[in-house]
């Protein structure tokens, strides 16, 4: 077999043993890797309660991992989510997927519960389950700094997770997150504090050949792309380029999402972080856009979307405490968007605006399970019931949404209402083409033809997940280069066109999934903030309300289109087309 | 979405790339909606059917592009592989078949952008937009042109042209020489600008002016004007002949990021206006000026096969420099190589890619050097043929 190892481990927490499955061929051509893949071990278990022994954590890998395949050091984790009660995965960065790979497996499942917090050591077939009760409570670069080590991987959960967080996520090797969901809780739940892989088998490539032509390829389209490779692009700024375009759009998510623009943008931008912290460039492994920023004393310096949530959507002006936050979450194990979200929550809905120093506190009081930290602890959909104003909160399925206010793009309007994981931008990221203009523009402010783009970019992502890629790349790559890196890789000949239908597969399952769990067109809806109320109009962008009818008629459109029933529920029809068995 | 189907069609029309009433465009949301009817919808509908995508295109190219790209398909050919810039770097090769079958078209489209079918036309798709597969279809016709007259010097120069090359020659130049006879577009604005709209209006007329003298193929052309410590620039996948509203300020000191919208030549741009006493640039696919930049005659030289990216010479047509590069930043990006080869010229043309010109102080002088540039790079062609593929020396 090439491209994948043949050999899925699995680890019973409750037993302390593992064995080695060898899935048969088809399962990989079926659902390739990461995301599809690991969905493809979670179905049998999505009806259990996310901390049930059985509710296995899947660390999956891709056939592209491990390879000189661009992008592809990239994983998928996932479970069942703490906080939404959906599906939950995140495709993570950072060098564990290449070291499960080398270590010579396609993914890790985890079940059972240890009775006191362990550490899993993975060191090729060397498989060893340890104490790691001296870990209890710690943070992530304090765990690291005693179990990391040199050539090796780590997961890591901090004190968020073991208090409870239902926001909480993931470190890996310290500046790479599986930050979404809560999937920390899932690690908190059986006792596992960290994860550490070490490897030292290669994967096996087909024909070496034809992947360097893929590679040349895919250098040259990323070469061509302003917003990678240019001169405000994520190559020399990360993410947070755009941070500029969300303010001149004016649909950043401003004041718990009550205006969409915010005045100290301009002092609060990527160029001012340049300046005040002179950032290097850092990446994943085998990445050559090297998104990730990190200034002097190993300063990381924020994401996108956490730079905007904790400037804008908090009223925060100073940069020094958008910083810190991040720090916190981070080390503490906290999704920064769901945090930052909640905290936005509890400031209108106590009329406030948090000072620096309050926002700090709130974030330890949450990761330490104290004060008003207890209350918020359950992210913002919980605590604004438990108030009595549930429409404050700013979710969808429960999850706090990121830093594109869906007033200024309606197809990101639609798409975080379809979302599998709840409130989330990245499973169709239509900011591609309604903002970055990629693969083309899109007028944003329509749903004509939203429903159909809506439904392939998902498609698109599911499958870039699973081989596993970086989904940026698609702002300038397409499937037809990958399906050649695809074929280099594994020998396997598939289309551009076979690949988006994995991909929809993948998808659709995820759809069964939640359908299981009780998920309808109720759920895939939004907050009524954005019905109605306008975003913050100016310099000729009129930020209307989103017309909730036309809205409706794109869903429904949607559903006819993505082969739901009326109400998103998936069809039997549909199934045995995409040749999904037994899963309604 | 049945406006966007006319918009299309009439945006092929107008830029000669198909007669009037030819196209046969679909859009495909939760419903699929025609531009027009056709027996033929029946049938590409069953190609729809079998593919995940949101448009679909099929029109039989208008002359000379109709003759040029028959005259490529033969029954023993799969594929073409044209060279110039946009083949390599967005469609790679062209899938060709000499009969309209279903299942060979799905296939193709399965895997590349579009396939051409003998006597039949061009089919192509879009996944996002329709605008999609008018790109793919415009630059479909550029590269099989640009292909044609650079093997045509070539056959010459080898003695080896048919009647049937020939005679698409000959209709081809016939075609050009009279549209290029024709263009004689002059910009209104005289600069130096002092203010953000005079400049964003030059900007969009000249963009206009570019697509409708037919000097870009599709819309991939760029401009580009300094205003103080700010250059305006079109957005990426900008269509120059609506320019409005896409063009972006970025402040030379890189203050904001606003610009990660901005052209992918935005760097190339902003070095010729550092390096230089310029104010306007100015680039487009003018046709000839790209076959020209692709015929050496150095037949020996090392580097030959990646021209694109590594000539070692200093090439010129004329007074003006002849440079590789590709699209963007990378290693062998064209932001490298062509600020050096505009400075104190004219302009400067891209092997395989384009043109870009200079205006000292509007877009005036920017349009005249790149219709001027155009004219010699054709005269220069012609003067070839009549040499026998040779320098007249």
């Amino acid at each position: 077999m090439y491209g994948w190892t043949g050999k899925i481990l699995h680890i019973n927490l409750t037993e302390k043993k593992y064995t080695v499955e060898n899935p048969s061929i088809d399962v990989y051509k079926k659902y390739i890797g990461g995301r599809g893949l690991a969905g493809y071990y979670l179905g049998d278990f999505i009806k259990e309660a996310y901390d049930a022994a059985v509710m296995p954590l899947l660390f999956f890998t891709g056939p592209l991992v491990g390879t000189s395949s661009p992008t592809s050091g990239r994983m998928t984790i996932m479970s069942k989510s703490p906080l939404t009660g959906t599906i939950c995965d995140s495709s993570v960065g950072g060098s564990l997927g290449v070291q499960i790979k080398r270590a010579g497996f396609d993914g890790i499942v985890i079940t059972g519960r240890a009775m006191s917090l362990c550490g899993i050591h993975i060191s090729d077939s060397q498989i060893e389950i340890v104490d790691a009760q001296s870990l209890k409570g710690k943070e992530v670069s304090f765990a690291i700094s005693r179990v990391g080590e040199e050539g090796s991987a780590i997961a890591v959960i901090g004190p968020a997770a073991e208090n409870g967080v239902l926001f909480s996520c993931i470190s890996v090797d310290g500046h790479f997150f599986s930050g979404r969901g809560g999937l920390g809780l899932g690690f908190a739940s059986k006792n596992l504090k960290y994860v550490k892989v070490k490897g030292s088998t290669k994967t096996l490539v087909y024909d070496k050949n034809e992947l360097d032509l893929a590679r040349e390829e895919i250098f040259r389209l990323t070469s061509a792309s302003p917003i990678l490779m240019g001169e405000f692009g994520i190559s020399n700024y990360g993410t947070s380029a755009l941070y500029d375009l969300m303010h001149t759009r004016r649909m950043m998510p401003t004041n718990n999402f009550k205006s969409t623009y915010f005045e100290a943008a301009p002092t609060m931008n990527a160029w001012q972080y340049a300046l005040k912290y002179k950032p290097k460039k850092k990446g994943c492994f085998g990445c050559h856009i090297l998104c990730k920023k990190e200034g002097k004393d190993n300063t990381i310096i924020p994401e996108f979307e956490t730079m905007s949530h904790f400037s804008a959507l908090l009223n925060n002006t100073e940069i020094a405490a958008v910083v810190k936050s991040n720090n916190i979450c981070n080390e503490t194990g906290m999704d920064t968007i769901s945090a930052a979200g909640t905290l936005s929550c509890y400031a209108e809905i106590n009329e406030i605006t948090l000072l620096p120093k309050q926002i700090s506190k709130l974030l330890l009081d949450i990761a330490y399970n104290r004060q008003q930290g207890r209350q918020l602890k359950v992210g913002s959909r919980r605590y604004a019931e438990s108030k009595g104003v549930p429409d404050v909160s700013i979710t969808v399925k429960g999850q706090e949404l990121p830093a594109y206010d869906p007033r200024g793009a309606y197809g990101m309007a639609l798409a975080y209402a379809t979302s599998t994981r709840g409130g989330c931008h990245l499973r169709a990221y239509p900011i591609s083409h309604e903002i970055l203009r990629k693969p083309v523009a899109t007028d944003r402010f329509t749903f004509s033809g939203k429903a159909r783009i809506i439904k392939i970019s998902e498609d698109l992502n599911a499958i870039v997940d699973s081989l596993t890629a970086c989904k940026f790349l698609f702002f300038a790559v397409s499937l037809e280069e990958y399906s050649r890196a695809f074929y280099g890789v594994t020998g396997i000949k598939v289309s551009a066109q076979d690949l988006l239908k994995t991909g929809e597969r993948i998808f659709y399952n995820e759809r069964i999934f939640n359908a299981a769990c009780g998920f309808s067109s109720k759920d895939d809806d939004l907050p009524r903030r954005f019905f109605e109320e306008s975003g913050s109009s100016g310099q000729s962008i009129t930020v209307n309300p989103i017309n909730r009818q036309e809205f409706l008629t794109a869903r429904s459109a949607y559903y006819k289109i993505r082969g739901l029933d009326e109400d998103g529920m998936p069809r039997e029809d549909k199934c045995r087309e995409l040749g999904i068995v037994n899963s309604i | 979405m049945k406006q966007l189907l006319t918009k299309y069609n009439d945006k092929l029309v107008s830029q000669g790339l198909c007669d009037t009433g030819v196209p046969l465009i679909c859009g495909l949301d939760d419903k699929l909606i025609w531009n027009r009817n056709s027996p033929l919808c029946g049938v590409l509908e069953e190609v729809i059917a079998d593919l995940t995508i949101n448009s679909l295109l099929f029109a039989k190219s208008a002359e000379p592009y109709f003759s040029i790209i028959n005259y490529f398909i033969k029954d023993n050919i799969a594929t073409i592989y044209p060279q110039d810039c946009e083949t390599r770097t967005f469609l790679h090769d062209i899938p060709v078949t000499s009969e309209l079958a279903v299942p060979t078209i799905i296939e193709a489209l399965k895997r590349r952008k579009s396939i051409v079918i003998k006597d039949q036309g061009i089919v192509t798709f879009g996944i996002v937009s329709v605008e999609q597969a008018f790109i793919v279809y415009s630059s479909v016709c550029f590269a099989f042109f640009v292909k044609f007259f650079t093997d045509y010097l070539e056959d010459v120069r080898q003695n080896k042209v048919s009647r049937r090359q020939e005679e698409i020659f000959r209709g081809a130049v016939k075609i050009y020489e009279y549209f290029l006879g024709k263009v004689n577009f002059v910009p209104s604005f005289s600069g130096p600008f002092h203010d953000k709209e005079e400049v964003i209006k030059a900007m969009v007329e000249a963009a206009k002016f570019t697509v409708d003298s037919r000097m870009v193929d599709s819309f991939f052309g760029n401009i580009s004007y300094r205003l103080g410590d700010t250059i305006y620039i079109s957005q990426t996948a900008s269509s120059l002949d609506e320019l409005a509203g896409c063009i972006d300020p970025c402040p030379i000191d890189g203050s904001s990021c606003a610009g990660v919208t901005a052209s992918s030549e935005y760097v190339a741009h902003r070095d010729i206006l550092l390096d230089t006493d310029v104010k306007a640039i100015l680039h487009g696919h003018p046709k000839f000026s790209v076959i020209m930049s692709m015929v050496c005659d150095d037949r020996e030289c090392g580097a030959r096969g990646d021209c694109h990216i590594k000539c070692p010479k200093k090439r010129f047509i004329s007074d003006i420099a002849v440079v590789s590069g590709e699209v963007g930043t990378g290693f062998y990006g064209l932001c490298k190589t062509l600020p050096p080869a505009v400075k104190d010229k004219r302009g400067a043309i891209v092997y395989g890619h384009g043109l870009f010109t200079v205006g000292q102080s509007d877009f005036k002088d920017a349009f005249r050097n790149l219709v001027d540039i155009e004219r010699m790079c054709f005269k220069i062609y012609l003067d070839r043929v009549k040499n026998g593929g040779n320098y007249d020396t």
